[in-house]
């Protein structure tokens, strides 16, 4: 199994300027999305961030290629940012507007996109999970080479669906990965709170699969662990990597974590992947600070861009509620322009 | 009487049954909250704060916060149920039950049925319904028909405060499996609530404003939105019937069959999708059982045969409101009006 084209050697420090650009891209843009919803400006009611996760998403998504798909969980704007989608189209998106990946009808828990493998977030707790088998079968079936990855939280390792689709993969012998974030957190509720189980990855060995843990603390280790196991999963030996971190914020923005202690947040936050790899190549001699602040300062400016991009866009047409529930061609039950007429009472 | 808000009947309900029998406990998703994690205990009380409070008042022996496993702790409240505890689960959004149909339809619903009339099953599900939230598609469904086709389950549409303290009370005191649907809108809602407890019986529909010409027939937070509709219309001379059956199953059918025999005019609203819902099914009642006493056909104000859509341009529309039903009690009327 050769390495993929895009994968430089894991540890290097070239790499490492790229890895902290796209985890301070990540998290700059999770900034921005908590500015729009505290600025009244967001669609949504529930905005879940991801920053203290971006080693994660950077991590293993770097090891991502063309062709290869995934699905996330509703903490998923940093793994789809990651794996090269515009943020503007992202923030269009997450302010519900017609130039979103998903013109507006998914939103932040729903974002989408077929031509980048996104399979889609997903607003269910382990709903994404199986279609990644799915997908490692479509992908075995065709020859592509590709792998299919789930992306979940802690709290999908108690439901049962997860076995399941696992144990199906390891059966079928399917290019396929798991991939459990672990903030510590479910809502309020603690991990330690959901499951009496040790380590996460020794479930995932019990169904025969390649599991490992790694801290998500150095993202070098994030990538290096997503390498051996995206290797195996090309040869059809699937996967399982739980990736330790800490979710910086509450669950959604109007949580401001109660149920966690000042100690607790100042441990957890201490714990930065995108301070710690700056640090890491600040010692290295690899950058020096002026390069890092230009290039903080240049994602600024993008992320600035894209609130004004979806603060522009338009609004979907209302013809457009009714598109894309069935396949084009299925017959119409009514002309559209007649269910907008009911809808507003102008029948 | 003193006001209390959607979300503190709810509250009320469950303490003051907790009180009364020690076999109730409650169960579900942070809804105690922040167990164990290094902070302040019951933090959360569900994500809307619904069962705060109750915890520190009774005990964690007896509100359980569950790890996110829907069939599992769907499955274990409909055993607890049958082996002698009266459980009141907690199954956050129902857009989630997609997770545990199965422990409801195939299980809870079908113990006593199946097992000859030897299982007692008293469930209760507490969930949240309903567009409007901006939370998209897997956020927002109705729903209740769904269960309401279901035999042995028992389906409530609490539409203000006092109905949601007075049904659930009855749904924790009745011996089968009963899912109650609570509006997420309508938690902020103010009415009159007794403070003693009070039950309010399934299948009697509860009239909420008597006219002659048009009845208009609603389910849950659409009740609202038909009373305003008729007291519009009312202004215009057009004088309506309001009919809130409270429970979908059972159901009232005398008087929806009464009260539209004395208009001759029939308008149901449901906030669900159009086919083989709540609307076609009274409609259907009607057509079938009276159907020379109608002066008009039938109208049904629905949601539309789309998914809840997240933007805030499509999702306003999509929610059928006051001017809709408006048009439909005139459309009913006829030439004129
Ligand atoms: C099936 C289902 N159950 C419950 C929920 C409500 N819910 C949304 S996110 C969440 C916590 C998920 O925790 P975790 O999987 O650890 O992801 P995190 O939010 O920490 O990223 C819960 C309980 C849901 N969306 N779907
Ligand atoms: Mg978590």
């Amino acid at each position: 199994m050769t390495a993929p084209p895009n994968a430089a050697a894991p540890g290097s420090n070239t790499d490492l300027v790229e890895l902290y650009r796209g985890m301070r891209r990540v998290r700059t843009f999770e900034e921005r999305v908590g500015e729009l919803f505290v600025r009244g400006q967001s669609a949504g009611s529930m905005l879940h961030l991801s920053i203290g996760e971006e080693s994660a998403a950077v991590g293993f998504v770097s090891l991502m290629r063309d062709g290869d798909t995934f699905t996330t969980h509703h903490r998923g704007h940093g793994i789809f940012l990651a794996r090269g989608a515009d943020p503007k189209r992202m923030m269009a998106e997450i302010g519900g507007k017609e130039a979103g990946y998903c013109r507006g009808k998914g939103g932040s828990m729903h974002i989408a996109d077929m031509g980048l493998g996104h399979l889609g977030a997903n607003a269910i707790v382990g709903g994404g999970i199986p279609a990644v088998v799915g997908a490692g079968l479509a992908s075995r079936h065709d020859g592509r080479g590709a792998i299919s990855v789930a992306f979940f939280g802690d709290g999908a390792m108690q439901q049962g669906i997860l076995y399941e689709s696992m144990n199906m993969a390891a059966l079928w012998d399917l290019p396929v990965i798991f991939v459990c974030i672990n903030n510590q957190y479910g809502m309020g509720t603690r991990i330690e709170q959901a499951t009496r189980g040790r380590a996460l990855h020794e479930r995932a060995l019990a169904f025969g699969l390649n599991a490992e843990t790694v801290d998500g603390l150095d993202v070098r280790d994030v990538r290096e662990a997503a390498s051996r196991l995206i290797d195996a999963a090309r040869d059809g030996r699937p996967g399982f990597l739980a990736i330790e971190c800490y979710r910086f914020f509450g669950h959604a923005r109007m949580d401001k974590s109660p149920y966690r202690s000042e100690q607790d947040e100042q441990e957890g936050r201490a714990r930065d992947p995108v301070l710690f790899a700056r640090q890491a190549l600040l010692d290295s001699g690899q950058a020096d600070e002026a390069t890092l602040d230009a290039m903080d300062a240049g994602i600024a400016a993008e992320m600035d861009a894209t609130i004004d991009f979806a603060a522009a866009a338009a609004e979907p047409p209302l013809g457009t509620m009714f598109r894309d529930v069935y396949a084009p061609g299925e017959p119409e039950p009514e002309a559209v322009a007649t269910r907008i007429d009911r809808i507003l009472a102008r029948g | 009487m003193p006001k209390k808000s959607y979300r503190q009947a709810i509250n009320e309900a469950i303490r003051q049954e907790m009180a009364r029998d020690e076999r109730v406990i409650i169960m579900g998703e942070d809804i105690s909250g922040g167990m164990g994690a290094p902070g302040e205990q019951d933090a959360w009380g569900g994500p809307m704060g619904v069962t705060k409070g109750i915890m520190p008042d009774f005990s964690r022996d007896r509100v359980l916060d569950t790890p996110i496993t829907e069939s599992a702790f769907i499955g274990c409240a409909a055993g607890a149920a049958a082996t002698g505890l009266r459980p009141v689960a907690e199954l956050m959004f129902v857009d989630f039950m997609g997770v545990c149909f199965d422990q409801i339809f195939n299980q809870a619903a079908k113990f006593k049925y199946m097992f000859g009339g030897k299982a007692v099953t008293p469930l209760t599900i507490r969930t949240m319904y309903g567009a409007g939230f901006r939370a998209a598609s897997q956020h927002s469904q109705c729903l209740y028909p769904l269960f309401t086709h279901i035999p042995g389950l028992k389906v409530a549409l609490p539409s203000n405060p006092y109905e949601a303290k007075g049904l659930l009370t009855q749904a924790i005191r009745d011996d089968d499996p009963v899912i109650v649907f609570e509006h997420k809108a309508m938690y902020d809602d103010e009415g009159e609530v007794p403070d003693e407890a009070y039950t309010i019986p399934f299948g009697e529909a509860n009239v909420t404003r008597e006219g002659d010409d048009v009845t208009i027939v609603a389910f849950g937070r659409m009740v609202n939105f038909a009373n305003e509709a008729a007291d519009n219309l009312e202004k215009a001379g057009i004088s309506c019937t309001v009919v809130d059956p409270r429970t979908t199953s059972p159901l009232d059918r005398d008087t929806i069959l009464e009260t539209t025999e004395e208009t001759g005019r029939l308008v149901v609203v449901d906030e669900a999708h159009p086919r083989c819902n709540m609307a076609s099914d009274i409609v259907g009642l009607v057509s079938q059982e009276m159907f020379g006493a109608l002066k008009a056909a039938p109208q049904m104000v629905t949601a539309p045969h789309c998914p809840v859509p997240f933007s805030p341009a499509l999702e306003d529309i999509y929610v059928p409101g006051v001017a809709r039903i408006e048009a439909a009690v005139r459309q009913a009327m006829g030439k004129g009006h």
